[in-house]
């Protein structure tokens, strides 16, 4: 349901509570608030599994706030050494560890929380893809949700170089050296983000700054954003049709129920079930296997020495993968794949359009040629990022939910799937031949899923949607 | 108050110069903030050079120094190490080093001032990774069969010969940098300067 405006205003019925709010909502729009977004926001009844997602964010995003705040109280951004000749930022965490009440129990949920964030971002954007949650009218809740992703990625990166480990030193040496790939701006761009030459105290500092100021301003800002953009045009569901489309008299839609209570206390249950499976990582595997806090992090940062095997963490290593398969031969490949791009895209369009491609693809086929495949690494990882928000309008499909496509929907999905999960396991691996080719095999399925999307939804073979929702 | 239907054309002059204006406030208000981001005074400063007495660098020894914050190797190459860099001519990507990532004195088949000294910066050109040394021939060290010896950059794979020679068709674009360096005698380099001068 849309958001309400110029609800009547709450009236006492004489209570001391009763009094109290209705002072309070004279001047506040508690009432409309809490009608809005809570008891009278109508979501589809068949919510299902996949829906727990959203509501998880949330509560990962609360604990990392609380966890972070309390951190920051013991943590010192400080890349010079101390008395015992170890970093003053690296001691700062092993103080947290060892001598700070609890401090142990406050970082492991702060570190686990960061891949657990991870973890529910991305099944929550699968349910999207797999529902159609994306497609029109809510472009938008996608888009910021893209961003999201985006600044969450950010922000993880950023907070990995605060423990100033050997992972966390190197691991900012490659992301900020990305940028230097930038044909001309590129080197000093690189050097204004390091605030040095090289990784630094300079970039140690700003980096600690953006990580607990800029970046959870900005991602408490677009998560305010995303749930109103949710609201003001109502949730879609596991069937991917409008509940709006059919409502009763008083304009509630049939197969809507009010958020609250309903879905709040579904999802204390998904909380309750998550923080089990959550605590219990904390408690008895933090580490999750190198996985979750890398081995080599325990060491200090040292400047000289690079560790034998760097990989970021787990959660940037499909990207990572893809940023890594671009070699000057896989250049040429992908060369081939623009212009076939091309010839497709040049059929039966106006002759202003048949120009502007033409010229893009010769620019892009040329550019490949001129600039190295590092810059072109860099690009396809970008890409590979962005192109999830462009989904919506990739996708042409009559259907949103995969209960209703075809065949090729659903085999795409799947290779995408499959590609995800190889690329992200081979980014956590040191580079090898043929691991190179796996990977470069699989960006090139990671992307055929978007590129080929307005195709292939297309000519699939759907099945008729029902009226109602589908709910036992 | 303009009349119905009649637009203020002053009025509207004047509220397009004054957020204009405004907007240049804000844009100029923009360069101290991100300007505070370029490397400090004191970052600027800490460049100044290294001198490195080489006397004990035993022949296929590799020690490795601070300049600027990074990693700067001085490799005491054998002649069996030499060896190799002609050989490996067509397998690299620059052999005649024509990119400008080495001074003009370094610019030869060694790479180097003195043949068997090589000034490097130990700093993969793809994303600024440390290469590690894989200096022993063959398998010995999770390298192929054929490998002649040199370094390999553990975050994405690129390998580099004896004398920071890229080879083909690996993620770095470019041969490893040799810092402008100068010997101040036999034994003595000056890393950071090209001539002694200042």
């Amino acid at each position: 349901m849309g958001a309400k405006t110029n609800h009547d205003k709450f009236k006492s019925d004489g209570s001391l509570a009763g009094n109290a709010l209705e002072w309070v909502d004279a001047r506040f729009p508690a009432m409309s608030l809490w009608r809005d977004h809570l008891a009278e926001y109508y979501a589809p009844k068949n919510f299902n599994f996949w829906y727990y997602f959203g509501s998880l964010a949330i509560v990962v995003l609360a604990i990392q706030l609380i966890t972070g705040i309390f951190l920051v109280m013991f943590y010192k951004p400080d890349a010079s050494l101390n008395a015992a000749g170890v970093p003053v930022a690296f001691a700062s965490v092993e103080y947290i560890m060892r001598d700070v009440n609890f401090g142990w129990i406050i970082r492991y949920m702060h570190s686990t929380g960061a891949s657990a964030f991870f973890i529910v971002v991305y099944l929550h954007m699968f349910r999207g893809m797999m529902y159609g949650s994306y497609r029109k009218p809510r472009e938008l809740i996608w888009i910021f949700g893209t961003l999201i992703y985006l600044v969450l990625m950010a922000e993880a990166f950023m907070g990995y170089l605060l423990p100033w480990g050997q992972m966390s030193f190197w691991g900012a040496q490659v992301i900020v050296n990305l940028f230097s790939a930038i044909p001309l701006i590129g080197e000093p761009l690189s050097i204004w983000i390091r605030g040095d030459y090289v990784i630094g105290d300079a970039t140690l500092n700003r980096f600690f700054s953006f990580h607990v100021i800029a970046i959870p301003f900005a991602l408490v800002g677009l998560v305010v954003a995303h749930i109103m953009a949710l609201h003001e045009v109502g949730s879609s569901n596991p069937d991917g049709i409008e509940i709006k489309d059919k409502v009763d008299d008083k304009g509630i839609p049939l197969d809507g129920i009010p958020f609250h209570p309903y879905y709040t206390v579904k999802d204390i249950v998904g909380v309750v079930v998550f923080l089990m499976v959550f605590f219990g990582i904390v408690f008895f595997a933090p580490e999750g296997g190198g996985y979750f806090l890398e081995y080599n992090n325990f060491f200090p940062a040292d400047p000289l020495k690079t560790p034998p095997h760097i990989a970021p963490v787990w959660y940037f290593t499909p990207s990572y993968s893809i940023l890594r398969s671009v070699t000057s031969d896989f250049v040429i490949v992908l060369q081939v794949c623009v212009a076939g791009l091309w010839l497709w895209l040049v059929r039966g369009t106006s002759d202003v359009k048949q120009v502007i491609i033409t010229l893009a693809a010769v620019a892009i086929i040329v550019g490949m040629w001129a600039i190295d495949a590092k810059f072109w690494g860099v690009v396809a990882m970008g890409t590979s990022v962005l192109i999830i928000g462009f989904l919506p309008w990739l996708d042409r499909s009559p259907v949103r939910s995969i209960r209703y496509r075809g065949p090729i929907y659903k085999g795409f999905l799947t290779a995408f799937v499959i590609a995800f999960l190889t690329l992200g396991y081979l980014g956590t691996q040191p580079p090898s031949a043929i691991g190179g080719l796996v990977a470069q095999f699989f960006s090139l399925v990671y992307f055929a899923f978007f590129f080929l999307m307005p195709w292939y939804t297309k000519i699939d073979k759907c099945k008729p949607v029902p009226e109602r929702v589908v709910y036992k | 108050m303009s009349t119905a239907g009649k637009m203020d054309c002053g009025r509207r002059r004047l509220i397009l110069a004054t957020a204009a204006v405004g907007g240049a406030g804000v844009a100029t208000m923009a360069i101290p903030f991100l300007s505070s981001m370029l490397p400090s005074e004191r970052a600027k400063a800490a460049g100044a050079p290294v001198e490195v007495d080489v006397t004990n660098l035993a022949p296929g020894q590799l020690i490795t120094v601070e300049w600027r914050g990074k990693p700067v190797w001085i490799f005491n190459r054998t002649q069996e190490m030499l060896d190799t860099l002609s050989k490996v001519e067509g397998a690299v990507a620059d052999p005649k080093s024509e990119a400008d990532q080495q001074p003009n004195s370094c610019k030869n088949a060694t790479r180097s001032i003195k043949p068997n000294l090589l000034v490097a910066i130990g700093i993969c050109t793809h994303l600024g990774c440390s290469p590690s040394a894989k200096f022993k021939k063959g398998a010995e060290e999770g390298m192929t069969q054929d490998w002649p010896g040199g370094f390999l950059c553990p975050c994405h794979g690129s390998t580099f010969d004896f004398a920071g020679r890229v080879y083909k068709n690996k993620p770095a674009p470019t041969n490893l940098v040799v810092p402008p360096h100068t010997y101040l005698s036999e034994t003595r380099i000056l890393i950071g300067e090209e001539t002694r001068g200042a």
